[in-house]
């Protein structure tokens, strides 16, 4: 057998992979944390909820009404975008004039209120989602074994990400948006009705987290605490990144995924912690992040 | 000088804290008082000064673990145990204050969150906590040499002490010239730069403080229950904390207080519910942000017309 650095290739690139299948994750959520923190200013504490009932949807489809993958994947990002909107509309509109701590607050007791609702449902241990048809088994690369599936949720969501960085940084759409982060007021001035593109907003970022729950559900054990720890190191990775710039997040989310990955062949027992680590260093450099900007 | 509203209320919670024993449950006291503490440590810093930190579990979690290991594999005497729990905190706190103040807002909170997930990480993988059982059976031993910490009374007059000393601290803090500057630079930090206070030094100080007191809780605690666990680290007891304090009232003196019994009562009553308990946490949390932002002291407070 190979070996790179004492280490065997099959292993190396096995935990690579699991990188950067975790990198796409982290990139998926942490887009949309930055996506809604531009407009709306306040960070979401119920992404990791909201990815947990993307994931939990799924599953529910699948049993009660027999839809597969595919109809999940368009469905249930559509169903907790809506739920994210009514969300927006309710209780977090009241917030904006407030100090932003409190978006910070409520968001963190609808995460209570989701995980413990759903783990009444469904109690803690974790259920099984199949993988689609479509994308079982797996081909041999000659140096790894490449599942088909993995291979999917890398590139889709590599393509996600770009698809939400072109709207944003290229269209029309996506400089009223940017045009709103600097100076709602203003834009508002324009004509353009910033509230609604608030919601929606709002409701798109949730949506982003939702289809990341779908994806993971194949992968991950379906569980109400699945979104729980995922998302605190996902707030590590945006400390890392900065909330500044798409882009940003995007690479931040993947190269953490790689690194994480990297840190469970060389050294095990500090793969759990070695975001956290990046973390203290980036703040101690660059306390701004990597790709921020110092407000 | 305490203005007499508050005193009159600091007079009322002593005298409740030592009657009350008599007839309720001296352990469930105990456990208030700890959390109060805890929570007036957290308060110190998101009520005066503006921070709020989502990582307080990691002090009350560590002093524990410190106290629970040194009284129980070292023979430290309580008093000891104590003081050395505490420190650890404190130390903790140094390390991780100079990281996360260089952040503020949004960005202090998540960095107090990630890295109080660190250190949760680090004490389930780290031999001497004893992972998920944690450490149990800790010795009370003899405080001062002479006092018999395994008798429930003298364990209580303990713990109501230390909650009154830290209580009192917390006090004087906030009411120093060093809390003045700490709510400067609340309301507007540039100006209480340009007017030459060092902020950060400000800031480090007032988290430092908050993680040593918040140390102090966590070491009485593992005496009291005698036991140290994963429990105290993770993050949802650094959730329960905010709650406490936001429940009774942010940058209030008593409220804090108010909100651990309150909380406190609430999961003792509701603990064979289950995930029922965090749901009525995560409602509760909305209600106040959404229409109780003042808590209940501060509401109080308003409709006397008095500080408390």
């Amino acid at each position: 057998m190979t070996e790179i650095f004492g280490v065997p290739t099959q292993a190396l690139f096995g935990q690579l992979l699991i990188g950067l299948i975790n990198g796409s994750f982290y990139a998926l959520l942490s887009l949309g944390l930055a996506v809604i923190f531009g407009l709306l200013n306040i960070i979401n504490f119920t992404h990791g909820a909201q990815y947990m009932m993307g994931a939990f949807l799924a599953y529910i489809l699948a049993n009660k009404a027999g839809l597969g993958y595919w109809w999940s994947l368009a469905l249930v990002p559509l169903l907790v975008g809506a739920f994210g909107i009514a969300i927006e509309r309710s209780m977090l509109k009241p917030l904006y004039k407030l100090d932003h701590l409190y978006g910070l607050l409520l968001t963190f007791g609808l995460a209570l209120v989701i995980q413990g609702l759903f783990r009444n449902e469904y109690g803690t241990s974790g259920l099984p989602y199949a993988m689609p048809a479509e994308l079982a088994g797996g081909r041999n690369l000659g140096f790894m074994f490449l599942p088909n599936y993995r291979a999917w949720v890398i590139v889709a969501s590599l393509a996600i990400c770009l698809g939400t960085w072109f709207v944003i940084e290229k269209t029309k759409l996506g400089s009223y948006l940017r045009a709103a982060t600097e100076n709602p007021a203003l834009v508002q001035a324009f004509g353009i009705n910033v509230p609604r593109m608030i919601t929606l907003t709002y409701g798109f970022g949730v949506a982003l987290a939702a289809l990341a729950g779908v994806m993971a559900a194949p992968i991950y054990q379906v569980s109400p605490q699945m979104g729980a720890d995922l998302i605190i190191v996902v707030f590590a990775v945006v400390v890392i990144g900065g909330m500044g710039s798409i882009m940003g997040s995007i690479l931040t989310g993947f190269g953490l995924g790689v690194i994480e990955g990297l840190t469970k062949v060389f050294y095990p027992e500090a793969s759990n912690t070695v975001i956290f680590v990046i973390m203290a260093i980036v703040l101690m450099i660059k306390p701004a992040g990597l790709f921020g900007a110092q407000k | 000088m305490m203005p007499r509203s508050q005193r009159n209320a600091l007079a009322l919670m002593a005298a409740f804290f030592l009657a009350a024993p008599l007839v309720v449950y001296p352990v469930f006291l105990m456990k208030a008082m700890c959390f109060a503490l805890f929570a007036c440590a957290f308060n110190l810093l998101i009520g005066f000064g503006g921070l709020l930190s989502f990582g307080h579990a990691m002090f009350l979690g560590t002093a524990g673990y410190a106290a629970a290991y040194s009284a129980k594999s070292w023979g430290f005497a309580p008093e000891l145990a104590i003081l050395f729990g505490t420190a650890c905190a404190a130390l903790l706190g140094l390390v991780t204050g100079l990281i996360a103040i260089r952040r503020q807002g949004i960005y202090f909170a998540m960095t107090t969150l990630a890295l109080a997930q660190m250190v949760y990480f680090y004490y389930l993988q780290a031999p001497f906590t004893g992972g998920e059982d944690g450490i149990q059976a800790v010795p009370r031993g003899m405080l001062f040499g002479f006092i018999d910490l395994k008798n429930a009374w003298a364990m209580y007059g303990t713990v109501f002490v230390i909650f009154m000393a830290g209580f009192l601290l917390v006090y004087r803090a906030i009411h120093s010239p060093f809390g003045q500057v700490l709510k400067a630079i609340r309301e507007n930090e540039p100006r209480a730069l340009s007017l030459g206070y060092d902020v950060t030094r400000y800031k480090l100080l007032a988290y430092l403080l908050s993680a040593t007191l918040a140390g102090l809780a966590g070491a009485t605690k593992a005496l009291v229950f005698q036991l140290a666990s994963l429990t105290d680290v993770h993050w949802t007891m650094s959730g329960e904390v905010v709650l406490m304090t936001l429940l009774g009232g942010l940058g209030t003196v008593f409220g804090p207080v108010v909100g651990a019994f309150i909380i406190i009562t609430m999961e003792n009553y509701l603990a064979q519910l289950g995930a029922w308990v965090t749901i009525a946490q995560g409602v509760i949390f909305v209600i106040c942000v959404l229409t109780f932002r003042r808590g209940v002291i501060g509401e109080l407070g308003n409709w006397l017309k008095k500080p408390l």
